[in-house]
């Protein structure tokens, strides 16, 4: 290494990686993963939200699992917290509409009401 | 890849000899067998401080941490948390648990009042991969001072922050750094005191190994404001891990170019060397770490010179402790200010401990400078085991005293544990309750400076073989009138002649007990008596004959045949045979022996 911006380069790329240890500040993403968000294929749908935040250098998300809510049949279920926002319940997710939550909603700010719970109770 | 969730296992020393290679191992194969391995990753990390707990495992976003954590609780952890996401409780660190919540590690009393500083990346990074050190910051400042700052600025940074010298002295590290910049001759040294020595202590270790690379860059911004082209550290063979790290940090740093010729196209030139001490203790002290650095005997040398002028291979040199040079960096990204403002009035930034003893959470601590003793025991040590009373905590080691429950409420600073009879020493805190003898406690720490004494200088290698002698005759039962006041005598000789540092302290655990504790002195000399029944000359051995059933089992094990009885008629001890060796009190089957 003979640069400052190589320096900074390791540092960003890196960071994105680890950050999740320090930061509690930033956006949250919580998938269901019971049982029954697992067979409704919420793995590969965390697998393509985690893919797209890498692909976008989008730092300060942090993905979690979390247990069953109670609606099986509306899995896979995919949470979105944004700092002072309230939390917004997307249903029947898959990997298509995954990548399309992180860049619409995560990185534009703007929730896709249509994929959300409010249009299915 | 993202990973979306990190399982930090523990691999400082601690943790590693209570088992957690296994369990690191285990939660590897473990997320494997369960398809996770793309989204969870295993690192190896430093010291969380909580070493009383270990292995400790931390489990990042949510920061959730697992305490005594064995191989077989593993699968169930994976299972459950990182599967399903449901924390498993019942082996979650219990300060941290809510009715229904768990508390981040940050938030538990054990960290509150905390400040990381120089332990910022401990457990929190890989300390073996370079990488994750960059990546919070690690050769920023080091970039900083290269391309924009002059080396006087660096100095005048560093006096700013008021950093004192974390060995134990506490000589101020702008001044120290000054005095070799304004040397003319040349090459000039870089040297990095790693020898920690004092019984129970083990800050620096916990720095090199889960942080080695803050220590690294360091010592190159301080070779870049004095001058110089080449470093030392000079670490204890016994510390192999951090050993290990260290190399590991030195070749990866020397790959990425942050060591070595021409450090970020600014023409300047550094490179480390490590140099293994044979773990004696006084090449802590400076002098001596030089001449064995230089390859001969680890002996100290009156100064002047200092070492700043006539240092390695007779070149101005610098000398700082491990936690000095860890200040550095943060000191140079956020400012001496900053820094200046954490702290008390003549003692700046933080302090870090290793908090053994009789105390819940042993473990290793940084808090700002002022935090008083009382809140490091009994908050962030979460108080005394077993519903003791606490007697005094030995503080600085073999160069240190011990402070009684009076001064509990003395903010600690360099000059506050002086004039108390104590010194900040490297940051040793030994806790001690009321089962402790303060007279053998002296003894302890008097037996550890003549057995490490080097024998260059009359009043180490003889005067504290006479205070031991003395020591000993007192907890024998044997002291007598007059035997206080020459262990005074002695001690203001030694301190007022000795040749370096270990001899000038060494004295100082026996006049702080002297100063706090003298009513226990006399009690051994008049009364013939240990107050906390620890010295065993002065204790006498005695059948209870509620409790005895005369079964002659004591008096079949006495191996003087000091017990006598007959049957059905409780058993009696000779106390003019008695050696006082315990024996019968471990074989009576009725506990019906005790010492009084």
């Amino acid at each position: 290494m003979k640069t400052l911006e190589e320096l900074e380069r390791i540092r960003k790329e890196t960071l994105e990686k680890i950050n999740l240890r320090k930061d509690r500040s930033g956006v949250r993403i919580a998938v269901g993963m019971a049982t029954c968000g697992i067979a409704a294929g919420a793995r590969q749908v965390m697998m393509a939200i985690l893919d797209e935040l890498a692909k976008r250098n989008v730092t300060n998300v942090l993905v979690t699992e979390t247990g069953c809510i109670g609606m099986c049949k509306l899995e896979p279920i995919v949470d979105v917290y944004m700092p002072g926002q309230e939390k917004v319940t997307y249903v029947k997710v898959d990997e298509k509409k995954a990548r399309q939550i992180v860049v619409e909603h995560v990185i534009n700010g703007h929730p896709i009401r249509e994929w959300t719970i409010e249009n299915y109770e | 890849m993202l990973y979306r969730s990190h399982v930090m296992v523990c691999g400082g020393t601690g943790c590693t000899s209570s088992g957690s290679d296994e369990v690191a191992e285990r939660f590897i194969e473990e997320i494997k067998k369960a398809g996770l391995d793309k989204e969870i990753l295993v690192v190896r990390t430093g010291c969380f401080g909580l070493c009383e707990l270990g292995p400790v495992v931390v489990v990042y976003p949510e920061g959730v941490f697992y305490s005594r954590v064995k191989p077989e609780y593993v699968p169930e952890i994976v299972e459950e948390h990182l599967l399903k996401g449901r924390p498993v409780r019942k082996y979650i660190y219990g300060e941290s648990l809510e009715e229904k919540a768990i508390k981040p590690l940050e938030e538990t009393p054990f960290f509150r009042k905390q400040r990381r500083i120089a332990l910022r990346n401990c457990g929190v990074i890989n300390p073996e991969d370079i990488r994750e050190a960059i990546a919070f910051d690690g050769y920023k400042a080091l970039a900083k001072v290269l391309t924009e700052m002059t080396p006087e600025q660096v100095i005048e940074e560093v006096k700013k922050s008021g950093l004192r010298g974390r060995g134990g002295g506490g000589f101020p590290t702008g001044v120290k750094w000054e005095f070799a910049y304004k040397q003319k001759e040349t090459p000039k040294y870089v040297v990095c005191n790693a020898d920690e020595g004092d019984p129970g202590a083990f800050m620096d270790r916990s720095i090199l190994e889960g942080d080695p690379h803050s220590v690294l860059e360091a010592m190159a911004i301080a070779g870049y404001a004095i001058g110089a082209n080449h470093g030392y550290i000079y670490v204890r063979a016994e510390y192999p891990l951090a050993v290990k790290r260290l190399k590991i940090a030195i070749q990866q740093a020397r790959e990425y170019g942050l060591l070595g010729k021409d450090i970020f196209g600014t023409g300047f030139d550094f490179d480390i060397e490590i140099r293994l001490g044979a773990g004696a203790f006084v090449c802590g002290e400076e002098t001596a770490l030089l001449n064995s650095i230089m390859g001969k005997r680890g002996e100290p040398r009156p100064r002047p010179p200092f070492p700043a002028v006539k240092g390695v291979w007779g070149k101005p040199t610098i000398i700082n402790n491990v936690e000095t040079f860890a200040n550095i960096p943060p000191i140079i990204l956020n400012g001496g200010e900053w820094f200046a403002s954490i702290g008390t009035e003549k003692s700046k930034g933080t302090k870090v401990f290793a908090l053994t003893g009789k105390v819940n959470n042993t473990g290793l601590i940084e808090v700002p400078m002022g935090t008083t003793l009382r809140e490091i025991i009994y908050e962030i040590g979460g108080g005394i085991p077993g519903g003791k009373k606490f007697k005094a905590v030995q503080i600085g080691g073999p160069s240190g005293g011990c402070i009684p429950a009076e001064l509990l409420d003395t903010p600690i600073d360099y000059d506050s544990l002086t004039s108390a009879g104590a010194m900040m020493g490297s940051g040793g805190l030994v806790v001690m309750d009321e089962d402790t003898c303060m007279v053998n406690v002296a003894k302890f720490f008097l037996e550890f400076t003549v057995d490490e004494s080097c024998g260059k200088c009359a009043p180490c290698r003889i005067g504290t073989k006479r205070m031991l002698e003395l020591l000993d005759k007192i907890t024998s039962g044997k002291g007598e009138e007059g035997d206080i006041e020459k262990l005074e005598e002695l001690a203001k000789t030694i301190k007022a002649t000795a040749l370096c540092g270990l001899g000038q302290t060494a004295p100082n655990p026996v006049l702080s007990t002297l100063r706090y504790f003298r009513h226990e002195y006399e009690a051994h000399i008049k009364e013939k008596r240990c107050p906390a029944g620890v010295c065993t000359a002065l204790l006498s051995f005695v059948i209870d004959p509620e409790k005895c059933k005369a079964c002659g089992i004591c008096a079949k094990n006495c191996p003087v045949g000091a017990i006598f009885g007959k049957p059905k008629t409780p058993y009696v001890i000779d106390q003019e045979k008695c050696i006082k060796c315990g024996t019968c009190i471990d074989k009576c089957p009725f506990g019906a022996i005790y010492k009084k």
